[in-house]
């Protein structure tokens, strides 16, 4: 007989609940230190998307997206979550304007940390100029707060992965998290094939989407900072220590940021595929990779080392 | 979108002192439901919105078996609703009435 829940410790909980597969409150409640979340604007306040009765679609009361604060390891921090099983998790009015007065409040402080666990297939289309002027201001919003000092974490891995808008909001983060099931692009397979043509990206065929988009490659990449397995308390302890890595933000970092880039457009600029890249970054058997369990690309990921003098 | 509203008369009150508690998610075959302890003990309203037009008789049936097993006095319940088969409702209902029968806030 399993041993009743009041046994369970929260770290064995979250240890033994997958990211991927957990809602997004359930995921913030386990992350965060226990029973320490506290919503702004719940459920109970019903601010629901205007958008979507129009189009005679279902609301949902959080609009998707659940924001709050509470702690981690005993530290003060504000957290969002993206419900991506909630029209993929995309990006509305309302949702979006929880996310950047979030943010906001985190820059009028200036110490608070923000954790954004992105969970988001982009843009919601049926509200797309306000989801995109909601991308628009989230960007602005993560770079005046990292300006006044504060780290923002992103963590991915949710069943929508982050696309779109939510991939552009990624890359303006501190540092990221990610994990095998996480994806972090901003065009999706589908995109890219309806636009450019099967022969450029067959967005059926699974182990290309996962090996170029996935969280493996983008750990190698340098992308992510940090790869978790799929269960919520790697993400805490990921986060954790995301938090003790962050350097300071100004514009000797954003100079480091723009050489790494090119100098990761010179080295891999020319391979066609992720196996060429970490072929080429000296992984051996690189088309193994794929295969290889959370602990033993954990390992060899460790051996290539993380990109020190980035932006995030 | 069609919008139902039931309110039934109810034995006892529901236990626990939790102000509100929130289950599921609005997806295809999935549903939210709020459930928020604002009513007076013998009392117990369920409002729906839903994606699936026609189905009132089996929502009707569903919540009066719901009310009849849990007696879920005092709570009203808002359901956002993608289409769940009414096994799915059932389960979702239940939940809820566990979660707010919590202690606390």
């Amino acid at each position: 007989m399993t041993a009743p829940l009041k046994d369970i410790t929260p770290a064995e909980r979250a240890r033994s609940t997958s990211f991927y597969e957990a809602s997004a409150r359930t995921r913030l409640e386990l992350l965060l230190d226990a029973g320490s979340l506290i919503e702004f604007i719940g459920p109970e306040q019903r601010e629901v998307s205007p958008h979507l009765k129009i189009f005679d679609l279902p609301e949902q009361f959080d609009d998707g997206i659940v924001v709050g604060r509470g702690r981690l390891d005993g530290s003060p921090v504000f957290a969002a979550a993206q419900e991506g099983r909630f029209m993929g998790g995309a990006f509305g009015e309302v949702h979006g304007a929880k996310l950047t007065g979030l943010l906001r409040a985190a820059r009028q402080i200036g110490s608070i940390p923000v954790l954004i666990l992105f969970d988001t297939g982009g843009v919601r289309l049926q509200e797309a100029n306000a989801g995109e002027l909601a991308i628009a201001e989230i960007m602005r919003a993560v770079m005046e707060a990292r300006s006044a000092g504060v780290k923002v974490i992103g963590l991915i891995g949710g069943r929508s992965g982050c696309y779109g808008g939510g991939g552009l909001i990624a890359g303006c983060c501190s540092a990221l998290a990610v994990s095998e099931p996480g994806r972090i692009a901003v065009s999706g397979p589908e995109v890219i094939e309806t636009n450019r043509g099967v022969e450029e990206f067959d967005s059926r065929d699974r182990a290309l989407v996962w090996r170029t988009m996935g969280g493996k490659h983008r750990r190698l990449l340098g992308a992510a900072d940090v790869f978790a397995d799929d269960n919520v308390q790697d993400f805490r302890e990921a986060a954790l220590e995301l938090l003790g890595l962050v350097g300071p933000f100004g514009l000797d970092a954003l100079k480091a940021e723009q050489e790494r880039l090119a100098d990761r457009l010179r080295r891999f600029g020319a391979c066609s595929d992720a196996v060429d890249i970490w072929t080429t970054e000296g992984i051996a058997h690189a088309e193994t990779v794929p295969e290889l369990p959370a602990d033993q690309f954990i390992a060899l990921a460790d051996r290539i080392g993380r990109t020190s003098r980035d932006a995030r | 979108m069609e919008d139902l509203r039931f309110q039934h008369r109810v034995r006892a009150r529901a236990g626990g002192t939790r102000r509100s508690a929130i289950v599921g998610v609005v997806a295809s075959g999935n549903l939210e439901v709020l459930v928020e302890r604002i009513l007076p003990d013998a009392e117990c309203a369920v409002d729906i919105k839903t994606a699936a037009i026609g189905f009132g008789e089996v929502w009707t049936a569903v919540i009066g078996d719901f009310v009849e097993r849990y007696s879920p006095g005092g709570l009203k319940f808002s359901i956002n609703d993608g289409g769940a088969r009414p096994d799915t409702v059932s389960l979702r209902l239940a939940q809820a009435v566990r979660l707010i029968a919590e202690n606390g806030q």
